[in-house]
């Protein structure tokens, strides 16, 4: 038990001594994808699944319970299905462009999973641009968005790629922001930096505290609108027109943006969690000795991130697109920054617990 | 030097089809929206998807079939439907029902009208994107359809106003079992209120939306809570009181703002208002006939009769020209959504697409009762 913490470093060290050093790095990251594409999955099967059975408690209701345990296999079920669809394709859309949409979001994902500290030896890479990292690769799913919109060739997907490409943009400013405010208390971008910083002062919202749970806020209000989730979800609500840029799309490829629109989600709760609630580390160090509780801690705390993410989608009606838009441009971007001069003020007066 | 800027910048409008099948049109309503951009410039109705020839129909029926043709209209009024039509033939054969059965229609009508703003709610979330409220709203609609299963054998087309009466006496569990659902569904009401009303998403989606003022509202023949929405106060059950509602006491939801909101409001008001009017009959139903006996074949005499309701989503008028045969020669339903979808135009011009939706949930039509 007391040794898994070392396996990725009985792993590394056979791999090199078994074979030369140039097969050895290559399998190594082959292993490593495999691995992170094995939890994309999982990750994704999970939070569908209780996404259907939150949305089902709160709406007075059971959600799937026959398909496995408690249902957890009913998103294996759904899977199938999509996978055995007929894939379907307009006359005229721009087929290389067409396929080649749902791999941006893919891909713009699984990048970001792998900068997310589950402990502190699981972390695939632990560069010194952490966060800034992160940020940057999540633009990379919005030329996805884009590109989707406009190869379908149908008026009604264009204005929704359109729109949701917007709303993304315009968001990652509030969500960067949020995030530039607790670099500033942790003094550096690299995220192994920002969990230890953690460890022992205190959770980050609670060393910073006024701004620090405002950034919060901003952060979860943000996080919620770039990955286009309910209240933000205009772009792809059923009772407007259509359903936004991928009505188009069936079979594998729809799963394609089905799962990375979840796993966006998870990545968002993820670097809440990292910034404001110590990764993996256990509130008041009461784990500390047993550091392989690090990924449990971790899970923990973004499964209540996504929770919440989850409540408020069920609970909230929708902005029309020009609020969300004057929200953002007009109430949270100057409170934002605002909020970072605050933090700055606060920090330099050696007011943070 | 701007003419020629301003002509090769021209946006051009394009149409698009809310097609017949579609989530937010309760019904199978189309509309062809002229829109540039958001901005919606124009919006026509296209009826007749749900046309059945219900007049038509009433020409070769006799009354207590027409009856059975009236709850198919505006489904969600189907007991206040009936009503009217009953109500109209007792007028023409100047037949007096028993207060048994005056008093009993009017607690069914309201609880009627209370499972209809139940619905609408629902659907008014569900629209908005709060999908919760739907699953709220049905879980206490159907306790009403229970009570109505047991009495009058039906949850949806009920059928049990005749003329001269009732079809059969209420269920001996009916008192019962409508106190109780008074009783719950009294705490639950403020907890629904609280969870839209008072949400400032939703009220940024709401007010100030779809202003229809109060001669917009008269012109063009609003009725219901649409008009008591814009301040014009026009509550058939006050104005011309039929059944028991003249010895009930009650208020009239009245709002001037005519927005969105105002006419929410006025439908949560209206609840609140039919439990109370439930609560002072249901307590002392007169015994007596739940039926007047009339000749097994109604034969109205000759002339012009018309009747008005109020059902819950307005006026309600009836009219049978009668030649004095078995059939009427000619009945007319002056339907309250065909009015109060006509002014549709008038108040989402210039507004947006979630506007439009928005406001087609506040005014609340049923197409069946549009098209019959």
């Amino acid at each position: 038990m007391i040794k898994t913490l070392s396996i990725t470093k009985t792993v590394h060290e056979w791999l090199f001594s078994v074979m030369p050093e140039g097969v050895a790095t290559v399998v190594e990251w082959v292993l490593i994808a495999a691995l992170y594409l094995a939890f994309f999955a999982l990750a994704g099967l999970l939070l569908v699944w209780m996404e259907r059975r939150i949305a089902a408690f709160f709406q007075l209701r059971l959600g799937p319970n026959r398909v496995g345990p408690a249902g957890l296999f009913q998103t294996i079920a759904d899977a199938l299905k999509l996978v055995t669809k007929e894939l379907t394709g307009t006359a005229r859309a721009d087929k290389f462009l067409y396929n080649l949409a749902p791999y941006f979001v893919i891909v713009a994902a699984l990048v970001s999973l792998s900068v997310l500290p589950f402990s502190a030896s699981l972390q695939a890479f632990d560069i010194n641009i952490g966060v800034f990292f992160i940020m940057a690769v999540s633009s990379i799913g919005v030329i996805g968005i884009l590109l989707g919109g406009w190869a379908s060739n149908n008026k009604y997907s264009l204005i929704g790629a359109m729109r949701s490409g917007l709303q993304t943009v315009s968001y990652e400013l509030s969500v960067g922001l949020s995030i530039l405010t607790m670099v500033l208390l942790a003094g550096s971008l690299q995220i192994s930096e920002i969990v230890e910083a953690q460890r022992t002062g205190g959770w980050f919202i609670l060393q910073g505290h006024i701004p620090a749970v405002i950034a919060f806020m901003i952060f979860m209000i943000a996080g919620t609108a770039e990955t286009n989730r309910a209240p933000f979800d205009m772009v792809e609500a059923e009772s407007e027109l259509g359903a936004g840029f991928h009505t188009e799309y069936s079979g594998m490829k729809f799963a394609y943006f089905f799962l990375a629109e979840f796993i966006n989600m998870f990545i968002i709760a993820a670097v809440a969690v990292t910034i404001f609630f110590g990764a993996y580390l256990s509130p008041f160090g009461i784990t500390e000795s047993l550091p392989w509780l690090g990924v449990v801690w971790f899970m923990l705390k973004v499964l209540v991130v996504i929770f919440l993410m989850m409540w408020f989608r069920w609970t909230f009606p929708r902005l029309r697109v020009d609020q969300l838009l004057t929200l953002e441009w007009k109430y949270l971007l100057p409170l934002n920054l605002m909020n970072i001069v605050l933090m700055a003020v606060i920090i330099w007066l050696n007011w943070t617990i | 030097m701007e003419q020629i800027v301003n002509d090769s910048f021209k946006t051009q409008e394009y149409f698009i089809n809310m097609g017949p099948q579609h989530p937010a049109t309760h019904g199978v309503l189309r509309l062809i929206l002229t829109i540039d951009g958001e901005i919606i410039k124009n919006v026509e109705p296209d009826l007749g998807y749900i046309h059945r020839s219900i007049e038509k129909m009433c020409e070769r029926d006799s009354y207590q079939q027409i009856v059975h043709l009236t709850d198919r209209m505006d489904y969600l009024s189907a007991h206040i439907n009936n009503e009217a039509v009953c109500l109209t033939v007792e007028k023409a054969l100047e037949l007096e029902v028993t207060e048994r059965v005056k008093v009993i229609r009017t607690i069914v009508g309201e609880l009627t009208r209370l499972a209809s703003h139940m619905l609408w709610w629902g659907v008014m979330g569900m629209d908005l994107g709060a999908l919760t409220s739907y699953f709220y709203a049905f879980r206490d609609r159907e306790m009403i359809n229970d009570i109505f299963e047991e009495t009058c054998g039906a949850r949806l087309t009920m059928n049990y106003n005749i003329p001269g009466g009732l079809m059969f006496d209420i269920h001996p569990n009916f008192v019962r079992r409508t106190k109780e659902f008074i009783e719950h569904f009294r705490t639950k009401l403020p907890e629904y209120d609280r969870l839209l009303t008072g949400n400032v998403i939703f009220q940024k989606r709401t007010k100030g939306i779809g202003v229809l003022t109060r001669e917009q509202a008269i012109s063009y023949g609003a009725s219901g809570p649409v008009a008591r929405g814009s301040g014009f106060a026009s509550d058939i059950r006050k104005r011309h009181p039929y059944s028991a509602y003249d010895r009930v006491d009650f208020k009239e939801a009245l709002y001037t703002e005519g927005d969105n909101l105002a006419r929410y409001k006025v439908r949560i008001d209206e609840m609140w208002e039919s439990m109370n009017i439930i609560e002072q009959l249901i307590d002392n139903i007169p015994e007596g006939d739940y039926q007047t006996p009339t000749k097994a074949v109604i034969k109205l005499p000759k002339g012009e009769y018309y009747q008005r309701v109020e059902t819950a989503r307005g006026e309600l008028g009836v009219y049978i020209n009668s030649t004095g045969t078995k059939n009427p020669y000619r009945m007319k339903f002056r339907s309250p959504g065909f009015s109060n979808l006509s002014l549709l135009n008038e108040i989402v011009v210039g507004g947006k697409i979630g506007d439009l939706v928005a406001t087609m949930a506040t005014i609340d039509i049923v197409v069946p009762d549009i098209d019959r």
